[in-house]
């Protein structure tokens, strides 16, 4: 019996991601989601810009390709064209963080009916680890080597905390896929937020804390455990805010 | 029993299963190369492999699948 194989909203094409990245276990989960819930022929995808820029390739649902950092509103369009779609937006951080941070905002505050997945990994990946708005106090990148100063640069921007604030968000988690226990946890969090869209709670994003191996200049291995030892002390992992259930954190 | 396949030739060699697995009998086969040009990841001992697909949930690229 087969107890693990590939889920069926996955296409056969290989990942281009670099070794070790963890968007290909992330694509997995919304990929898996997506089967248990039997609603790949109702669902569309938007796809950022950023390294997941290719992942209309990899989803075998329908997917559209936003600007860079307009997926919220893109998906809105869709959803609120024809609500019967389950409508998800797969973006990184440069994407939703800070270009699109206006989008992202707004489609929390209207309580849009969508899916957010958002994957954090502190780096601009694709452009080639330039600092990012969520880059760590003192983390170097190619743009910040001798770390980011935070007097210069600011502080980095806590996503969920900062949604959390408005009355609009039904469902915000933030979760890592840096172990197996907690790309179960991830699992349940992105199932979730499908499951509210579908039962039209409304906006649902959930906080993925991924990695960049090359960028942060690492083995996959390495970078697993920085985001234990970094990562998640600076981003704490829970729920900030679940209207249907109860609030905490 | 329980039985691991890998699609050797998607293997990109990151090793995070090789981390993953509670029985530690995941290597990276070193002496070998695959068509992407990384070293694959290989079995050690399939017999005494659980099948707990702890392995297959750290895959990045969904290349492990566990029957059992």
């Amino acid at each position: 019996m087969i107890v693990f194989d590939k889920p069926k909203a996955l296409t056969d094409a290989p990942l281009h991601y670099c070794p070790g990245c963890t968007h290909g276990i992330i694509h997995r989960l919304v990929a898996e989601a997506i089967d248990e819930l039997g609603i790949e022929g109702k669902t569309i995808g938007v796809a950022p810009v950023g390294c997941s820029v290719m992942a209309y390739d990899y989803f075998s649902c329908d997917m559209v390709e936003a600007a860079h950092g307009r997926a919220p509103a893109v998906a809105t369009g869709i959803k609120r064209s024809d609500p019967s779609n389950i409508v998800f937006t797969y973006q990184g951080d440069g994407d939703l963080a800070s270009i699109g941070t206006a989008e992202t905002v707004h489609a929390a505050t209207r309580n849009e009916n969508i899916t957010v997945i958002f994957v954090n990994n502190a780096i601009y990946g694709m452009t080639g680890g330039q600092m990012a708005p969520t880059s760590l106090p003192g983390q170097v990148t190619q743009t910040s080597p001798y770390g980011r100063d935070t007097k210069l640069c600011g502080f980095p921007v806590r996503v969920c905390e900062m949604l959390s604030e408005l009355e609009g968000p039904e469902y915000l988690e933030r979760v890592a896929v840096n172990n197996v226990k907690n790309i179960k946890k991830a699992k349940a969090a992105i199932k979730k937020a499908f499951e509210n869209q579908i039962n039209g709670k409304g906006f649902s994003l959930v906080e993925v804390v991924s990695t960049c191996p090359t960028n942060w200049g690492m083995t996959p291995k390495d970078a697993l455990k920085w985001v234990d030892d970094n990562m998640i002390p600076y981003y704490p992992l829970g729920v900030y805010k679940d209207r249907s259930g109860k609030e905490e954190k | 029993m329980a039985k691991l396949t890998f699609k050797t030739d998607l293997c990109k060699g990151c090793g995070l299963c090789v981390d993953a697995c509670p029985k530690n009998l995941l290597t990276i086969a070193k002496d070998k190369i695959n068509q992407k040009g990384h070293s694959p990841v290989e079995i050690t001992n399939q017999d005494e492999c659980i099948g707990c697909a702890f392995c297959a949930t750290m895959c990045p690229d969904c290349i492990i699948t566990v029957e059992r």
